[in-house]
C-alpha cells in the first residue's frame, strides 16, 4: 500500500504518463493477471486525431480520396461542435500503440491508459480470433508496405487506374474476408517479402523469345467437366477479392497485389467487427477495476476520482428504445455490465444463476473466468452463453419481430420473464453474428468455354434483398475488375430466384 | 515488467489527411463547384472571398457496398416498460422504437463541409482566364530591377566593400612580405638599449631597410579596393489597376448600381487572384466627371445630365498622369444605363478607339437595367448601340446587358471563360 498521489488536480507531463503507467501495469499484473504486449503511448493533438479517424484509425495508410471524404465531412462536424473526438485510439500491434490527446485531464490519461493500454491490449493478444486473424507483430510494417506500393503504382500505372481499382476493392471489401481460418497464419512480414521478391523474380525471367514461341494445338475443353472444373478454381467461393486476385482473366498483377493489399486489411479488422461489445466490455472492465484499486490505495484523491466517476457513468450510459438519444445497445454499457454480472455469479450467486451458470456460479476465481471468456468468445457466443436472465430484467430487454407481410404490426415474441429468457438472448446474440448481419453472396460459377460469363449468388436470408441502387453500383466496380460480364441473382433458401442483376465491364479498369 | 514507450507527436507534422482531401476535391470538382456557384449567388458577393459551407450530394461520390433491405426483422431492445408476450405494435408511431437499421447511410446523402477560403475562391473562378488580346503586353510586361552581382574593382565609395578590400590588402601584405610593425619597434628597443657601436650600426642599417620596405608596400594599396557590383535585371511587373467608371445620373437606381457593385467585385476577386497589387479607380460620371472614394462612387448623391465622354477623359487623364501604361496591367469597366446625350457619341466613340482601348487590356461594358426587367428585352440604347457600332469595327470591347442579380455570374463567367482556340484550327 502507497499513500503517494500519482498526480494533483489536472495538470499532467510525460513523468506523470510514465507514473501512471506503472501505477496501471502493477495493478493489471499482479491482481488482473492481465498479459499485454509491450506499450506504447503516443500523445496527439485534437487535428492528428481527427486525421487518425479519417484513414480508419491506423497511423500510416495509403492514399486515397474516400478517406478525404470522411476528413472534410468530419471536420465540418467537429468544427460545428456536433461532435467530440474519442479520448483514445488504440491499434492492435505490437508494441500496442494507444493515442492519447493532449487536452485530456490527468485523470482521463490515467482511465485511457488503464482502459486501452492495458484492458484492449489485453484483449487483442489474447482473444482466439485476432490470435487467428491478425497478425499484430507485422501490421505496421504491412501498412507502411501499402502505403508505399500503392505509392509506387500510381507513379507507374497512373493515379486513375489506381483509384479505380481501389474504388472497386474498396466497395468488395466486406465481401473480401476468409471466414474459415487456413493451416497457415497471417504472417505480414513474410507478405511483404513476398511481394517483392515476386516483383524481382519476374523481372529476371523476362524474356520477350517466349512470346514467340508456338504453343501446341488447344487442349480439349471439354474433358474438363464442370464439377472438376469448379473444384480447381474453388468454387463456390464467398470471398469475392480472393477470387478476383486468384482468377480474374486480365488483371495486371500489380492490380492483383493491390486487390490482395484492400483484402489483408478488411481481414485485420474482421475480429474489431465480431467483437465490439466484449472488446469494450473488457476494457470497460480493466479500466474499472483499476481505478478503483488506484483510489483505494490513496493514489487518486476523491476530486480525481469523482471526475473518473462522472466520464465512467457517461460512457456506460444506455438509454431506452423510445429515448430520442437511442442507436441500439451500447457495447460499452452492455459489455461492461455483463462482465460485471459475471463477477457476481462467480463470487455470490443467488439459485437463479446456479441453475443457468453451474459451470462458474460461486466458484470464486472471477479473474480465472473472466480471462477465459476473453480470450475464447466472440460477441455473439458471448452473449448466448453468458447474458444472464438478472441483466435482461435490469435492461428490461424484449424482442421484436417484424414481418412486413404482418398487416396487424410489430410483434412482440419474447419478454424478460421466465418464458422469455432463452428466446431474447438468442435473438440478441443473433444479431451479433456475422453470419446474419452480411449477405451471404458466393461466386458460383464461370463460364470458361463460352463468354468468360461470371455468376454470383445471394442466398436471401428472412426476405432482405440487396439495396438496388448498391447493389448495381458494386456489381460494375466487380465487372470492371473481371473485364468480362457479371450477373448476380437472388435465390431465397427454397431456390427461388427472387431478382437478377447483369453488369457489363466499362473497359477502363484492365485497359489502363 | 514490459518496456514501455511514451512518444510525444504532436510536433508530428499534423494535416496528414490533406492529400486525401485534395484528391477529395478534385474528384467532386464538378459538383463541387457547382456548389459553389450556387452558394455564391445566396450570400453576398463580398462574402464570396470568406470560403464556407457549401453541400453537394452524394451522387458519384458515395462508396457503395452490398446492404441488405427490407425482409423480416428481428430486434432485442432495452427499456421494455408496458409490453408483455404477444402484444402488437402499430409500425407507424413511435410505439415500435426504431428500426435496428436507421443511421445507415440516409444522413449522408447531402454532403457538407467547408472549405477554405483559398479553394473556394480556386473553384470558384477555376474556369475562366484572362483574355489575352492579341497579346500585346500582357501579364508579363517588365521593369527595370536591380540585384547585387558580385564585385567589382570601380565603383562609388559608397559601395566599398570593406571585408573584401581588407582581406585581400592583408593576403598582399603576407605576400611581399610586409615588415611587421612588432619587428620594428623590436629593433628600435635594441638599438636604444645597445651599447656596442658596431652592433648599432648593424642594427641601424636593418632598421632602415625594414621601413623603407614598410613604406614602399602600403598597408592598403587602391589594387585591394573591391566594391560591391549591382546590375540592372528585368522585373516581371505584377500590378495592375482597374477602373470603375459609373453613370451615376438620376436615371440609375439603386438596384443598378448594385449590379455594377457586383460586377466590380467579381472582377477585383479575380484580378486580385493573378496580380499581386490590385489598385481600383472609381470614377463616377453625370454630365461631367470626378475619381471618389468606393464609399461615395456607390451611395454618394449626384445629379445632372449624362456625358460618358467626360468620364472616359477623365480616365484617361489619370492613365496619362498615375498609371504608365507600360508599367501597369490596365482593366476598365463601364457601367451604365445606356443613356448619353447624342450630342456626345462622336466624341465618346473617339476617345474611346484613339485613346483608352489602346491602353488597356481589356475594356468591358455592363448596361444594368431595371429589376425584374428582361435582358433581352431591353431596346438598344444609345451607348449600347454606339459601342455595338465600335465592336463591329474590330474594336475589343465586351458588352453585355444584366437585369437581375442572378445573371451578374453567368455574364462574368461568359466574358472570361477559357475559349477554345479557333484561331489555331486550320
Amino acid at each position: 500500500m502507497t499513500d503517494q498521489r500519482l498526480f494533483e488536480g489536472a495538470d499532467w507531463d510525460f513523468p506523470t504518463l510514465q507514473r501512471v503507467h506503472d501505477a496501471c501495469e502493477e495493478i493489471a499484473e499482479s491482481e488482473l493477471g492481465l498479459n499485454v504486449y509491450p506499450n506504447q503511448i503516443e500523445v496527439i493533438t485534437a487535428e492528428q486525431m481527427l486525421d487518425a479517424y479519417c484513414s480508419v484509425g491506423m497511423p500510416l495508410f495509403y492514399k486515397h480520396w474516400s478517406f478525404g471524404k470522411h476528413f472534410a465531412y468530419q471536420q465540418a462536424s467537429y468544427r460545428k461542435g456536433l461532435m467530440g473526438l474519442a479520448y483514445e485510439i488504440v491499434i492492435n500491434s505490437s508494441p500496442c500503440i494507444s493515442y492519447l490527446m493532449e487536452e485530456n485531464t490527468a485523470t482521463m490519461q490515467t482511465l485511457v491508459i488503464a482502459h486501452a493500454a492495458f484492458g484492449h491490449n489485453h484483449f487483442f493478444k489474447n482473444n482466439y480470433l485476432f490470435k487467428q486473424w491478425t497478425d499484430a507483430d507485422g501490421i505496421l510494417d504491412y501498412l507502411d508496405f501499402a502505403k508505399s506500393y500503392v505509392a509506387q503504382c500510381e507513379e507507374r500505372h497512373g493515379r486513375l487506374a489506381v483509384e479505380q481499382t481501389l474504388d472497386a476493392a474498396h466497395a468488395l471489401m466486406s465481401h473480401g474476408i476468409n471466414r474459415y481460418p487456413g493451416k497457415k497464419l497471417p504472417d505480414l512480414r513474410v507478405e511483404e517479402k513476398r511481394a517483392a521478391q515476386r516483383r524481382q523474380h519476374e523481372e529476371s525471367m523476362f524474356n520477350d523469345l517466349w512470346r514467340t514461341v508456338p504453343t501446341g494445338p488447344a487442349k480439349s475443353v471439354a474433358t474438363l467437366t464442370a464439377d472438376r472444373r469448379r473444384a480447381l478454381l474453388g468454387l463456390p467461393q464467398e470471398n469475392l477479392l480472393y477470387f478476383l486476385e486468384k482468377t480474374a482473366p486480365r488483371l495486371h498483377p500489380w492490380q492483383r497485389e493491390v486487390l490482395r493489399i484492400v483484402r489483408h486489411i478488411a481481414q485485420y479488422f474482421y475480429p474489431q467487427s465480431q467483437t465490439k461489445v466484449m472488446n469494450e466490455g473488457t476494457a470497460t472492465y480493466v479500466h474499472y477495476r483499476i481505478m478503483n484499486r488506484l483510489h483505494k490505495q490513496g493514489r487518486l484523491s476523491d476530486g480525481n476520482f469523482l471526475e473518473f466517476l462522472s466520464s465512467h457513468t457517461n460512457v456506460v450510459f444506455q438509454p431506452d428504445f423510445d429515448s430520442k438519444y437511442f442507436s441500439g445497445f451500447n457495447p460499452y454499457a452492455l459489455g461492461f455490465a455483463m462482465m460485471q454480472d459475471i463477477e457476481r455469479i462467480v463470487t455470490n450467486p443467488e439459485d437463479e444463476d446456479r441453475e443457468w451458470f453451474p459451470d462458474i456460479a460461486g466458484t470464486g476465481d472471477t479473474m480465472g473466468v473472466l480471462r477465459d471468456v476473453w480470450a475464447n468468445y466472440r460477441d455473439e457466443s458471448f452473449i448466448s452463453q453468458f447474458l444472464s436472465p438478472r441483466l435482461m430484467r435490469h435492461f428490461r430487454m424484449f424482442h421484436l419481430h417484424d414481418d412486413p407481410a404482418e398487416t396487424a404490426g410489430i410483434k412482440v415474441e419474447a419478454i424478460h420473464d421466465e418464458r422469455g429468457y432463452r428466446r431474447v438472448r438468442r435473438a440478441l446474440s443473433r444479431s451479433y453474428d456475422v453470419g446474419f448481419i452480411d449477405a451471404n453472396i458466393e461466386v458460383v460459377d464461370v463460364d470458361l468455354a463460352g463468354d468468360r460469363h461470371l455468376m454470383l449468388r445471394h442466398t436471401v436470408l428472412n426476405g432482405a434483398q440487396l439495396n438496388d441502387a448498391d447493389a448495381k453500383r458494386v456489381l460494375q466496380h466487380l465487372a470492371d475488375l473481371w473485364t468480362y460480364n457479371v450477373s448476380l441473382v437472388e435465390q431465397d433458401a427454397t431456390g427461388k430466384v427472387l431478382k437478377e442483376y447483369v453488369a457489363n465491364p466499362r473497359g477502363l479498369a484492365a485497359v489502363a | 515488467m514490459v518496456a514501455i514507450h511514451i512518444v510525444d507527436r504532436r510536433l508530428n507534422p499534423g494535416s496528414k489527411s490533406l492529400e486525401n482531401r485534395q484528391r477529395f476535391l478534385r474528384r467532386a470538382k464538378a459538383l463541387v463547384q457547382q456548389a459553389v456557384k450556387k452558394s455564391s449567388h445566396e450570400r453576398d458577393i463580398k462574402d464570396v472571398l470568406e470560403g464556407g459551407e457549401v453541400s453537394i450530394p452524394l451522387d458519384g461520390m458515395d462508396e457503395p457496398r452490398f446492404r441488405r433491405e427490407g425482409g423480416t426483422r428481428d430486434m432485442v431492445l432495452p427499456g421494455n416498460k408496458k409490453f408483455i408476450e404477444g402484444d402488437w405494435l402499430q409500425r407507424s408511431g413511435g410505439a415500435g422504437g426504431r428500426p435496428g437499421g436507421a443511421g445507415e447511410g440516409d444522413s449522408e446523402d447531402a454532403f457538407r463541409f467547408v472549405l477554405s477560403r483559398e479553394e473556394f475562391v480556386d473553384l470558384f473562378l477555376d474556369d475562366l482566364e484572362l483574355p489575352d488580346l492579341a497579346k500585346r503586353k500582357l501579364a508579363e510586361v517588365e521593369s527595370e530591377g536591380i540585384r547585387r552581382a558580385g564585385y567589382s574593382t570601380a565603383g562609388s565609395p559608397a559601395n566599398i566593400s570593406v571585408s573584401r578590400t581588407v582581406s585581400r590588402a592583408l593576403a598582399r601584405r603576407v605576400a611581399m612580405r610586409r615588415p611587421k610593425q612588432e619587428d620594428i619597434t623590436a629593433l628600435e628597443e635594441e638599438l636604444s638599449a645597445c651599447s656596442d657601436e658596431a652592433r648599432r650600426v648593424e642594427l641601424l642599417a636593418e632598421l632602415e631597410i625594414l621601413k623603407a620596405k614598410a613604406k614602399r608596400i602600403p598597408f592598403i594599396d587602391p589594387i585591394d579596393i573591391r566594391y560591391r557590383r549591382f546590375e540592372p535585371t528585368p522585373k516581371p511587373i505584377a500590378q495592375a489597376v482597374m477602373f470603375c467608371l459609373m453613370d451615376v445620373s438620376g436615371s440609375m437606381t439603386e438596384h443598378m448600381k448594385d449590379l455594377a457593385k457586383r460586377f466590380y467585385t467579381l472582377l477585383y476577386i479575380f484580378l486580385k487572384r493573378r496580380y499581386r497589387h490590385v489598385e481600383i479607380v472609381f470614377i463616377r460620371h453625370t454630365d461631367r466627371a470626378e475619381e471618389v472614394d468606393e464609399d461615395t462612387f456607390f451611395h454618394g448623391p449626384a445629379s445632372g445630365g449624362t456625358l460618358v465622354s467626360s468620364a472616359l477623359q477623365e480616365m484617361h487623364e489619370i492613365v496619362r498622369s498615375r498609371f504608365r501604361p507600360a508599367d501597369w496591367n490596365i482593366y476598365a469597366a463601364q457601367a451604365s444605363d445606356g443613356d448619353n446625350s447624342t450630342s456626345d457619341s462622336e466624341l465618346t466613340g473617339q476617345l474611346l478607339t484613339e485613346k483608352i482601348l489602346p491602353a488597356c487590356q481589356f475594356f468591358a461594358y455592363l448596361e444594368v437595367g431595371q429589376d425584374a426587367g428582361l435582358t433581352f428585352e431591353m431596346p438598344d440604347s444609345s451607348i449600347w448601340s454606339l459601342y455595338e457600332r465600335l465592336r463591329l469595327a474590330g474594336a475589343p470591347l465586351s458588352m453585355r446587358k444584366v437585369c437581375e442579380r442572378s445573371e451578374i455570374f453567368p455574364v462574368f463567367h461568359d466574358l472570361f471563360q477559357r475559349r477554345v482556340r479557333q484561331e489555331k484550327a486550320p
